[in-house]
């Protein structure tokens, strides 16, 4: 508490870094309804319109030498379809949309927030966890659907000895329901860890000596979060790739 | 007092990141190590290599979790 106060006194550029992550409504400060515009809503919108950008306006010429923005389109659609081959095979192929959907929305969603003043909606459970859980209710839907009970061979390890296939079938039960855990979390730690680390050392550039020092942190920080940004939407495809081949495939 | 031990245990649980900083620098060296024995083959392992280092990192989340639960929920 005491060390709080003489921060607050310190200079008035200290802030909390957890502050950027606060939900506000976009006009006045009444409370929030599920109805109220607030940033998030801002946000997610551009971050559609910025997929709508780059896929639908930026292909509409169908250009046989592509434009900057065609290729850059081309490029996300080629390396998401090559992705989903070679982890789920032809079969896979048809659920493409839903994967590059989800692509195209966590890379925008993160790029969009690195802006400066930005709000990033990744960074909230309440963005990620609903992704991660329609991920897995489509995945065991899906699973049952197409393999009927022989699904649940995914637990039941075959190629294990007999003595230990109903330990291994509790762990793998268990693996199972914690993956929307792990899948949504994993997101939105990140993106949000990252940012408030960006901030922590934006609160150290108040102080004259190591303001300098600080700076250049911010920017390597940076550096390292567009990667992240990027990796993390590249992680949350490629494991959505990896139980969608566990939902056709079931068996080990 | 009780909030106070809470953000103790925050901090104690936030150890479990750096285990699982090691387990992803195992996985990302030995893919190094593999890829520079085989430099042809590796390209095709790089969707293992994230797949394996996805898994390694649940497990530092789940120490992530912990501690956020402690300094917001309890």
């Amino acid at each position: 508490m005491a060390t709080e106060t003489t921060a607050a006194e310190g200079s008035s550029l200290v802030f909390h870094p957890m502050d950027q992550f606060i939900v506000k409504p976009l006009f006045g400060d009444g409370a929030i309804a599920w109805y109220t515009p607030t940033n998030v809503t801002l946000w997610l919108f551009l971050a559609i319109a910025a997929i709508f950008a780059l896929l639908v306006l930026s292909t509409s010429k169908r250009a046989i030498v592509p434009t900057r923005m065609q290729s850059v389109a081309e490029l996300a659609y080629g390396f998401i379809y090559k992705m989903l081959e070679d982890i789920c095979g032809k079969e896979g192929v048809k659920y493409f949309p839903y994967v590059m959907t989800l692509f195209m929305f966590i890379v925008c969603a993160n790029f969009l927030g690195m802006l400066p003043m930005s709000f990033t909606t990744t960074s909230h459970f309440a963005v990620t966890i609903p992704l991660a859980l329609a991920v897995f209710l489509t995945v065991t839907v899906l699973g049952f659907v197409k393999n009927g009970a022989s699904f649940l061979g995914l637990f039941w390890v075959s190629s294990a000895p007999l003595a230990l296939r109903p330990v291994l079938a509790i762990i793998e039960l268990i693996s199972y329901f914690v993956r929307p855990v792990s899948h949504s979390i994993r997101l939105a730690g990140n993106v949000m860890a990252g940012h408030a680390v960006i901030k922590v050392f934006a609160g150290f550039a108040a102080i004259a000596v190591i303001s300098p020092v600080s700076v250049l942190a911010i920017t390597a920080m940076y550096g390292l979060e567009v990667l992240v940004s990027f990796i993390q939407a590249y992680v949350f495809t490629i494991l959505t790739c990896v139980y969608l081949k566990d939902a056709l495939h079931p068996s080990h | 007092m009780e909030g106070d031990l809470a953000h103790i245990g925050a901090g104690l649980a936030a150890i479990g990141s750096g285990a699982a900083a090691i387990g992803v620098g195992n996985v990302a060296g030995n893919f190094l190590a593999g890829a520079l024995r085989n430099p042809s083959a590796a390209a095709s392992q790089t969707a293992t290599l994230f797949i394996g280092i996805a898994f390694a990192e649940a497990l530092g989340i789940f120490a992530f979790l912990v501690s956020l639960l402690l300094m917001f929920a309890v």
